[in-house]
């Protein structure tokens, strides 16, 4: 023992600690980064912020490697060769803003429609969305469209809420958890940290995924569904509630607009529309009364079954009516979906029993008193404890926005929301069913270089607030808000490119993309994205889009196909804001907003985005970028951008610290300290809701009156759930012929099949269209828990743990095909083919083939070895989803959510089969290796990272 | 070959982890923050050979395996996340092992070390392991291993509920536990108890200190325990009628809004 070597036991590896907020991926954990000269040397979980409570995945601890990343860009870049040869020549950055001025300015004097600005996963949509309003193109989105659009849009029209940024699961409280189409992304932290306590409190966990990883492997119970048949399972799980009666109906008839009238009378322009009065209230029937009122007031006893007559003498219904008889019907029975969905008709019904027993059974109640919206005061908030949460496995299929709203209507109906132990809101929701915000941009076809009146993205609740031409034909280049995809509450930004190389509906002049990778893992389709960015106009040799401004931190796929690259900084050498102007980071029970800091300064002649915007805003002359006498708005970049912007008085990018003495939250003065201050607090700022506030929400008097001071809400009304949705009986009106718009002929049969007011299920388009014997299987891809939104550079670290993907298949199915573990298999879509090595398992639904989503890479792109084996035996399922749907009545549309435009990725039907003796070895297609970009050194061959030097000998 | 502290020499203090194969969801945080601290701390660095090459092979001191295995519940088969390091064992044989003293127990701890400066890279170690638990970092010549964090735990420039090991700190899922297993009045000592923790191949006598905690019996609603389970939903009255007709009766009701 005496020869036991003296260890250093406190030893000092930093010598600074600095908060900020993480971007490894969406989920915005506040972390601790340890600095030692100035070196990052350590990443830790901040214990005090809302979002991860200290916890940090391993997306989080790897970002050291990705902030030193051999693939950073080192300067601006000008394109010298053709397209996709990488062949630049550096510039300064005041070449390269003078250069962006000029092609901006000429484009936006000569139409400001002809540039579309879409940015991808970033966070600054508040800066970007007004950017693009003052420039005054129609053409801005997110990537929103090609994510997750079903889950918001169908939970902001039900409940003026969803999941993740939008509410969670009332976790401290909850007896029962159901988890749909998740797999290991989005609120990823949060969910592990709650999954792992609900198993300790005994909370059971089901979830419902045709995959069994991650999450769904700790769940109690694991139902392994066919993708795209989730909406079958719900509406089978309503079907048993009704059926026996476990429904809340006093909550219904409180929250809900069961009792809504709506009208039936086939014939006339207003059937399937809410009966109204004069002052435009639905009308409801009155028991008490006998007699028609409104539906809004309080303290009648509201009708939600029977039939009634109108003044008018026609014959109107309750809507729950409407709602209850449709998920009667014995289509939905449990008997009848087993068959799609794969899910034993008894596992349906005993999880139906199960949820009646804990909602009804179970209820609990906290002596919390609150005051209802009519002003009632209840000595105690009781809440029926189930709760759910749902996500891309839901929204990536063209039925996603019913099924979302499926999901909804499911916790409506069993009185679940915002109550204790069920589902949760997060200010600023709720909001309006669905938000009083409309689409901007529609325009009578003038081309001034004038803003927009308002956002671009919003909630059409009828066809007249559709951005299309008289002809019906689209306004966007992305065809959002058009008949194509009447709600597309977030754009189309998987269809940009297609469209503009098409010139349909018309072509543009400058495509500026951010933080996207549209050249590979974003697009469907990746070759025809590509040719499609270097297709040129046979007459003019110019390219069908002529100019293209990319700004990214790393050499990614898309790098190569732009013509002037702005290269940005890692998120650890900028300020960003989490705003409550766009997706904060608030809990169910406070509100709070969040910052990132520059911890290091760039070591390369870089800079943040949203400073290059800024300043091109000033340069271009934009009103609220720059001052009338020319000089730029804020000549600070984004800090002075995000301490003084005011979108109305008082209300900034921040919320927290306002006004002069920096004591107000929400609204107050722009206070110059405000950055010193959410530095002060670990980089977020986080307001509390007094307990009268925190529970039902969407009805609670306190809350709403605190949320219209903050400005969440114009008005402090009563937020009612809409289990029947008008708007969408407005478009198939429309489509019926009925009323002032007219529906282009080609797209009235769609709008009409698509468009029912009652959440339906309908067979996923491309499944319907190209499904078949000859392409038996579903293929999905999942996001793996160490690499989802952390892809871009191809981590050192995390390379090692998701180096290359391999395709899943069931094992009893693998072998009936003869295929064994390692096989090279080709999956074939309608659209192409893909080879990949096969694993089996026994976790996954048997009519259903998986792999890791944005694994595969192009050779030599993100400055990795061209034999990585992200090239060689990486790929992706991209290259055979195609961004088109097959042709119906002549027509190819979008493969998307005919309702809101979602991106259908997990449509994708595909069969397998063994690759031949000679086709061994290595994934196809197989994509010409990319040229390292000028500036970029070779990557270190080892890397023995210590914190005191950078890595690399 | 190197000798392990007397019973006398030993303080009586195992400390060691406690992972919890119910929650843990195989996400690598654990793996990852271990790299991140272990590569700038006691064992760094954690070489990365070949690192944005064809293949890149990294020195790391905490693994996660994923395994389907058959179950007795009444589900087809689960799926474990199983996260692999040092299990600290109270007879370690990859420290007898040890031709030069590199390998070692401490006797204040029971850590198992290397001593990077008399390590010769001789590997039998690895050999004698029978967890898989040491990795040879082939830049520096010498074995690497978790060292639960023995530069954190009792670290004084660290904030005193931060002295945990990295990986426990980073956890999500609330998977990791780190204390005193000789303790039995201790928090994981207790945990332990509670759910049946075990030791990895007891049989081959190392007495491993890190335990595991088996997966919670999974409430599905078909094993024979869950005869508490709700009844099976029965339709509404027995009336004429569809069931919607049914359905409406029963609907009826007064409410007040």
């Amino acid at each position: 023992m005496s020869s036991q070597p003296q260890v250093e036991t406190s030893p000092k590896t930093w010598d600074d600690i600095k908060h900020t907020t993480c971007y490894m991926c969406a989920c915005r954990c506040g972390i601790k980064v340890y600095l030692k000269d100035g070196t990052v040397t350590y990443i830790e979980g901040n214990r005090d912020h809302p979002v991860n409570g200290g916890v940090l995945c391993g997306k989080g601890s790897a970002g050291i490697m990705q902030h030193y990343s051999p693939a950073r860009l080192k300067k601006p870049l000008l394109r010298v060769g053709p397209r996709g040869s990488g062949q630049f020549r550096e510039l300064e950055w005041e070449e390269a803003l003078r250069l962006a001025t000029t092609w901006l300015s000429q484009t936006r004097n000569d139409d400001p429609k002809k540039l579309a600005f879409f940015t991808g996963r970033d966070q600054s949509q508040s800066l970007t969305g007004l950017w693009a309003i003052q420039y005054g193109t129609p053409n801005y989105a997110a990537h929103g469209g090609f994510c997750s659009v079903n889950m918001a849009a169908a939970g902001l029209y039900t409940i003026g809420g969803s999941f993740w940024e939008f509410g969670e699961p009332d976790w401290e409280h909850t007896k029962y958890f159901m988890l749909f189409g998740v797999a290991e992304e989005h609120s990823s932290n949060p969910l592990k940290k709650h999954l792992g306590k609900l198993k300790e409190r005994g909370t059971k966990i089901v979830s419902i995924n045709p995959v069994r990883s991650g999450y769904s492997a700790i769940a109690d119970e694991w139902v392994g569904i066919r993708p795209g048949t989730d909406g079958l399972f719900v509406a089978g799980l309503i079907h048993e509630l009704l059926k026996s009666g476990n429904v809340d109906l006093d909550y219904l008839a409180r929250y809900a607009n069961a009792s809504w009238l709506v009208i039936d009378d086939p014939m006339s322009d207003d059937h399937g529309l809410f009966a109204r009065d004069g002052d435009d209230n639905p009308l409801c029937y009155d028991k008490t009364s006998k007699s028609l009122v409104s539906a809004l007031k309080p303290d009648i006893a509201a009708a939600i079954v029977g039939e009634f007559k109108l003044d008018d003498g026609r014959k109107a219904v309750p809507a729950f009516q409407l709602l209850s008889k449709h998920f009667l019907d014995e289509s939905y029975a449990p008997d009848a979906v087993t068959e799609r969905t794969g899910v034993p008709a008894e596992t349906i019904k005993r999880i139906a029993a199960e949820l009646a027993h804990t909602a009804f059974e179970e209820e609990i109640s906290l002596d919390i008193a609150w005051t209802d919206w009519a002003g009632r005061k209840h000595e105690k908030t009781t809440g029926r404890p189930v709760s759910m949460h749902a996500m891309r496995g839901i929204s990536a299929h063209s039925n996603g926005f019913h099924t979302c709203r499926m999901i909804h209507i499911l916790q409506v109906l069993l009185g679940t929301i915002d109550c204790p132990g069920g589902f949760r809101y997060k200010p600023p929701y709720p909001k309006q069913t669905p938000p009083w915000l409309k689409p901007s941009g529609k325009r009578a076809g003038n081309r001034l270089a004038e803003p927009l009146g308002g956002p671009h993205l919003g909630f059409p609740t009828g066809p007249d607030d559709l951005l299309v031409n008289r002809s019906g034909s689209p306004q966007r280049i992305d065809k959002a808000f058009s008949w194509e995809a009447p709600m597309a509450a977030h754009g189309l930004m998987h269809m940009v490119i297609n469209n503009a190389a098409k010139a349909d509906p018309y072509p543009i002049e400058v495509l500026f993309l951010y933080m996207a990778n549209m050249g590979w893992n974003s697009s469907m389709n990746v070759s025809a994205t590509l040719k499609n960015l270097t297709d040129t106009n046979p007459e003019t040799g110019e390219y069908v889009i002529p100019k293209v401004i990319y700004s990214d931190a790393y050499y990614s796929e898309t790098v190569p196909y732009a013509d002037l690259i702005l290269p940005d900084t890692t998120y650890l050498e900028r300020w960003d804001c989490i705003s409550m102007l766009d997706r904060p980071i608030s809990e169910p029970d406070s509100a709070a907003d969040a910052i990132r800091q520059p911890v290091v300064a760039p070591d390369r002649d870089v800079r943040p985005f949203q400073d290059v915007l800024i300043e091109l805003g000033a340069r271009l002359g934009l009103p609220k970028f720059s001052n009338e006498d020319g000089s730029p708005t804020y000549p600070g970049g984004y800090p002075d951008y995000l301490v003084n912007h005011e979108r109305k008085p008082g209300v900034g990018p921040l919320a927290g610290y306002r006004g002069e003495d920096g004591q107000s939250f929400g609204v107050g003065a722009p206070n110059p300290e405000q950055l010193e201050r959410y530095i002060e607090n670990g980089c977020f700022h986080q307001h509390h809701l007094r307990d009268d506030q925190r529970y039902y929400k969407h009805a609670n008097n306190e809350y709403n009156k605190w949320a219209v001071e903050m400005g969440h809400r114009m008005q402090g009304d009563q937020i009612v759930f809409q289990l029947y949705l008008e708007p969408m009986q407005k478009f198939r009106l429309a489509a019926q012929g009925k009323g002032s718009e007219r529906v282009p002929s080609e797209h009235k049969k769609r709008i009409e099949t698509y468009f029912d007011p009652l959440p339906i299920w309908y067979m996923p388009l491309e499944e319907e269209l190209a499904g078949g014997e000859e392409y038996p299987m579903h293929a999905v891809t999942q996001r793996p828990m160490a690499m989802y939104h952390s892809w871009g550079s191809q981590n050192a670290w995390l390379r090692q743990i998701h180096g290359r993907n391999w395709m899943y298949v069931n094992t009893q199915r693998g072998q009936e095909l003869g295929i064994a573990d390692g096989d090279w298999i080709w999956i074939t879509s309608p659209h192409g083919k893909v080879k990949a090595q096969a694993k089996l398992m026994d976790g996954v639904n048997p009519d259903t083939i998986w792999t890791w989503n944005a694994i595969g890479k192009r050779p030599g792109a993100w400055n990795l070895d061209p034999k990585a084996p992200e090239a060689t035996k990486g790929f992706l399922l991209n290259h055979v989803i195609s961004e088109l749907l097959p042709e119906r009545g002549g027509y190819r549309y979008s493969n998307s959510d005919p309702v809101t435009g979602q991106a259908a990725w997990y449509d994708l039907r595909v069969r397998i089969e063994k690759a031949g003796p000679d086709e061994q070895g290595a994934t196809e297609p197989k994509f010409e290796p990319q040229r390292r970009a000028e500036g970029l050194r070779r990557a270190p061959d080892d890397v023995a990272f210590t914190g005191k030097k950078r890595g690399g000998r | 070959m190197t000798s392990l502290p007397t019973a006398e020499e030993r303080s009586g203090k195992k400390l060691g982890l406690v992972i919890d194969l119910d929650t843990c969801v195989g996400c690598h945080a654990c793996a990852v923050s271990c790299k991140e601290w272990n590569t700038q701390g006691y064992s760094a660095p954690l070489t990365d050979v070949n690192a944005y090459g064809s293949d890149p092979v990294g020195a790391w001191l905490n693994r996660i395996h994923s395994y389907e295995v058959d179950t007795e519940d009444g589900q087809p088969n689960r799926t474990v996340h199983f996260p692999r390091s040092c299990l600290h064992c109270e007879e370690p044989a990859c420290v007898t092992v040890c031709p030069t003293g590199a390998s070692y127990k401490r006797a204040e701890d029971g850590i198992v070390l290397v001593n990077p400066e008399t390590c010769i890279g001789c590997k039998l170690c690895s050999w004698a392991c029978p967890y898989g638990a040491r990795e040879y970092d082939p830049s520096h010549g010498v074995m690497k291993k978790c060292t639960l964090c023995v530069d954190r735990i009792y670290n004084e420039h660290l904030e005193p509920e931060d002295r945990q090991p990295a990986c426990v700190r980073a956890c999500p899922a609330g998977a990791r536990h780190y204390g005193d297993l000789g303790d039995p009045d201790s928090a994981v000592s207790k945990l332990v108890a509670e759910r049946g923790g075990y030791d990895l191949l007891p049989q081959s006598g190392y007495k491993p200190v890190n335990k595991y905690l088996p997966p919670r019996p999974r409430r599905t609603g078909t094993q024979p325990e869950a005869a508490k389970a709700p009844k099976a939903l029965e339709a509404l009255g027995a009336g004429d009628g569809s069931l919607a007709d049914q359905f409406f009766k029963w609907a009826d009701k007064v409410l007040t809004r």
